[in-house]
């Protein structure tokens, strides 16, 4: 009895280890890339972590579904796109450059430029400017 | 009891907070000496009471006065002293207590620093009382910590463990006193609008330093904290509530180069005074954006949607209030300052150039996700890869340009003896960004880069040593702030370009790689903590296949909140960081064991030191400069 007990016992463990375990891929280059990918993409129930860091359910399985994916031949890209149909744009750290990304994409330069044009515009003037008191 | 005197305490303070606003905004007539004394008074009296009241949740929390709602969620009997002191301010309700101690304590420091401009100190304390009041309102209507609860629970729910470690101790009263410090800066300019002081900067520039330096070394131990307790082996990941920290920190250093030009001749007066009133409105944003549950997060304990709306007011009325008056009477106030292109003006002027951009980048990167999912219903994520492509290099645009300002002379510089001046530092630089080309692998430009960035700016502050030019303690200062800079950035570079990472499944006896070392798991043990249970990992790290350290990473469980943490173990060589954290078990004897070898880590901490260093000596320089004329009248007397 005792004995049976222990299988079951150990066959629930060994049950618990198959689900999240970090498989890496034998081919270096393609361990590689599966890590590249996964930092670029957020996992969606944490937060503000990218699916490399998290310890989360999905991020495991999204690890995995990556993984498969580059065995299966598919280009970074691809996979990229595949999870932005699946998921939509919130699932990629770095957002993409369209429509609705354009203010959020230029807005930095655009003020460097703006604020380096009123400073010309301040040193024109202040260069123009009588010499007062030193 | 203790409920009771704190509550009566804040109403109280609350009393006193509007006295102190009204008496502070009379006092800047000329003649209305009376009230500058009632003024000062009063806002001594509500320091007292919101210390009161303060002490009276402490209390609460170290005796486990369950009774109150606050301590009976966030506290446990079986919580270490230490935690039930710091978890005062673990929560919404302590932390916005904690808020109002700070402001509270800055208005009592303006009282104590008066000596001239009476009246501009009298409108200042003024606009602090009135930001008290706005607080205090806000914590009795909306963040109550003294309500009662009824029937009193046995035991208290407990504290998120990520929040039990000395971090707490220390990272959240450090950084409200640089966010709430902006307060005095935001005040002064503002009582200069009211009164028309245009010698503004010389009584705000003090409390402008205690905030920068407070908001430098606030933000490095949030950055430190979250690199030992997270377990990834980070130093920033732009979340959020780190950019909300960030913003303010850029301004307030615009402000401190801004106003040495302001001080100095009069330029950009009207600037000055916009960033001053910048900075404490991304102090208040800030504020909003961590504790009205806009963003979900490790810092925001709870989310209430009429709390954020009460600050969302309160914001709309501090900026809205400061800058209409900015615009009416700023313009009066400029005198239009002459300068050279080539002059300390023009730099300063560029400082503020690439800081604006860098601020307006973190501002959009952070709020934009909200705005658009608001507007458009479309979500999406800004994670580093947008800040490294452009918060990136405007900043690194602006520290290839920081030699420069410190060596020219105000009004017109001559271009062609600080070139010459400068001459060695861009061999030194070159030298400097060649050799970690050439010997560092993988090879990296942006490395070699950051390397040759870094030598030009210690280079720099080097020279000026050399040639005797830190006679004045602010040269001394800035030599020391810019040189933390470069520290900071080594660090910066070091961690993100050459960092190893290894994560394996290991059973005792077995052996993982990362960098130069060797990891070999001997075991892993139980160990009970005061208020946890903890699994405790036995690792002997291995170089060239001698023994040169053991390691302990922990995972604990914490049963009162029934939360996990991990503790990991971190080996320092100050040039290196081996960092280890134990992950999950796997089966009987395997444990899942995640390692980093992180080279240059710990300058990232130690260039924040500097830093501040460099902002205490320019405080020190301030304090012990000889004081203006009129105190000398009075001085004898004592």
């Amino acid at each position: 009895m005792k004995h049976a007990l222990a299988a079951l016992l150990l066959l629930f463990a060994t049950a618990v280890v198959a689900a999240p375990a970090p498989g890496t891929l034998s081919d270096p280059a393609f361990e590689a890339r599966a890590r590249a990918l996964q930092k670029e993409l957020r996992c969606m129930v944490c937060q503000g972590e990218s699916i490399d860091e998290s310890n989360a359910q999905l991020a495991a399985d999204l690890r995995a579904l990556i993984r498969e994916r580059i065995k299966a031949g598919d280009s970074d890209e691809q996979i990229k796109q595949f999870l932005v149909s699946r998921y939509g744009d919130f699932i990629l750290m770095k957002p993409p450059f369209d429509a609705s990304t354009y203010a959020l994409w230029l807005t930095p330069f655009a003020v460097l430029i703006l604020a380096a044009g009123i400073a010309i515009w301040v040193v024109v003037r202040a260069s123009r400017a009588p010499q007062g008191e030193a | 009891m203790t409920g009771e005197i704190g509550q009566l305490a804040l109403c109280l303070a609350l009393a006193l907070a509007l006295l102190t606003s009204g008496a502070g905004f009379s006092g800047a007539r000329a003649s209305a000496a009376m009230a500058r004394g009632v003024a000062s008074a009063s806002a001594l009296g509500m320091l007292v009471f919101i210390v009161t009241a303060f002490s009276a949740l402490t209390y609460a929390s170290i005796v486990s006065d369950f009774s109150i709602l606050n301590v009976a969620q966030n506290s446990s009997t079986l919580k270490p002293l230490i935690y039930k002191i710091t978890g005062v301010w673990g929560n919404h309700e302590g932390s916005m207590l904690l808020w109002v101690l700070v402001l509270s304590i800055y208005t009592a420091a303006i009282v104590f620093a008066r000596r001239t401009h009476e009246r501009m100190t009298s409108a200042a304390l003024g606009v602090q009382g009135l930001l008290a009041a706005a607080f205090l309102v806000f914590i009795l209507l909306t963040s109550n910590p003294f309500v009662r609860l009824d029937p009193m629970p046995f035991e208290g729910a407990g504290l998120n463990p990520l929040l039990q470690d000395f971090g707490l101790a220390v990272h959240p009263p450090i950084l409200y006193s640089g966010y709430v410090g902006l307060s005095a800066s935001f005040a002064f300019a503002a009582a200069a609008l009211i009164t028309k002081e245009r010698d503004w900067v010389r009584a705000a520039r003090p409390f402008m330093l205690a905030a920068w330096i407070a908001l430098t070394l606030g933000i490095a131990l949030g950055s430190w904290w979250a690199y030992y307790e997270l377990g990834w082996g980070g130093f920033w990941f732009w979340d959020p509530v780190e950019n909300a920290s960030l913003m303010p920190w850029l301004i307030a250093t615009a402000l401190l180069h801004s106003t040495l030009a302001t001080e100095r001749t009069g330029a950009f007066r009207s600037w000055s005074l916009l960033l001053a009133i910048a900075g404490f409105s991304l102090s208040l944003i800030g504020t909003f954006l961590v504790r009205s549950g806009v963003l979900s997060s490790v810092h925001s304990f709870a989310s209430d949607p009429t709390r954020g709306l009460y600050i969302l007011g309160l914001i709309f009325g501090a900026i809205g209030g400061a800058l209409a008056l900015f615009a009416w009477r700023a313009p009066s106030l400029e005198d239009g300052a002459a300068f050279a292109p080539v002059s300390r003006e023009t730099t300063l002027l560029l400082n503020n150039v690439f800081l604006a951009a860098a601020t307006a980048t973190v501002f959009i990167g952070t709020l934009y996700p909200l705005a658009l999912d608001a507007m458009t219903g479309t979500k999406i994520s800004v994670g580093p890869p947008y800040f490294a492509l452009t918060f990136a290099p405007i900043t690194v645009a602006l520290l290839v340009l920081v030699p420069f300002g410190p060596r020219l002379a105000w009004k017109r510089g001559d271009a062609r003896s600080t070139a010459r001046l400068l001459l060695p530092a861009v061999g030194i630089a070159v030298v400097a960004g060649v050799a970690i080309l050439a010997m560092t692998a993988p090879r990296s430009l942006a490395g070699a880069g950051a390397f040759a960035v870094a030598a030009w700016l210690l280079a720099a502050s080097g020279i000026d040593a050399s040639k005797r030019k830190l006679r004045t303690a602010s040269a001394f200062a800035s030599a020391l702030a810019h040189a933390g800079l470069a520290v900071t950035l080594i660090g910066v570079a070091g961690i993100s370009l050459w960092r190893s990472e290894a994560l394996e499944v290991l059973a005792p006896g077995e052996t993982m790689y990362v960098g130069s070392y060797a990891l070999r798991l001997d075991g892993v043990e139980g160990k009970t903590g005061p208020n946890y249970q903890a699994a405790r990992a036995n690792i002997t790290v291995l170089r060239d296949g001698t023994t040169i350290a053991t390691m302990h990473p922990e995972k604990r469980f914490f049963p009162a909140e029934g939360q996990e943490t991990v503790e990991t173990a971190i080996r320092t060589t100050i040039f290196t960081d081996l960092y280890v954290a134990l992950g999950d078990r796997r089966d009987q004897t395997r444990w899942v064991v995640r390692a980093y070898e992180n080279p240059l880590a710990p300058f990232i901490w130690l260039g924040a030191l500097v830093m501040a260093a460099g902002g205490f000596a320019a405080l020190w320089a301030r304090l012990t400069r000889p004081r203006a004329v009129p105190d000398a009248i009075t001085a004898p007397a004592e």
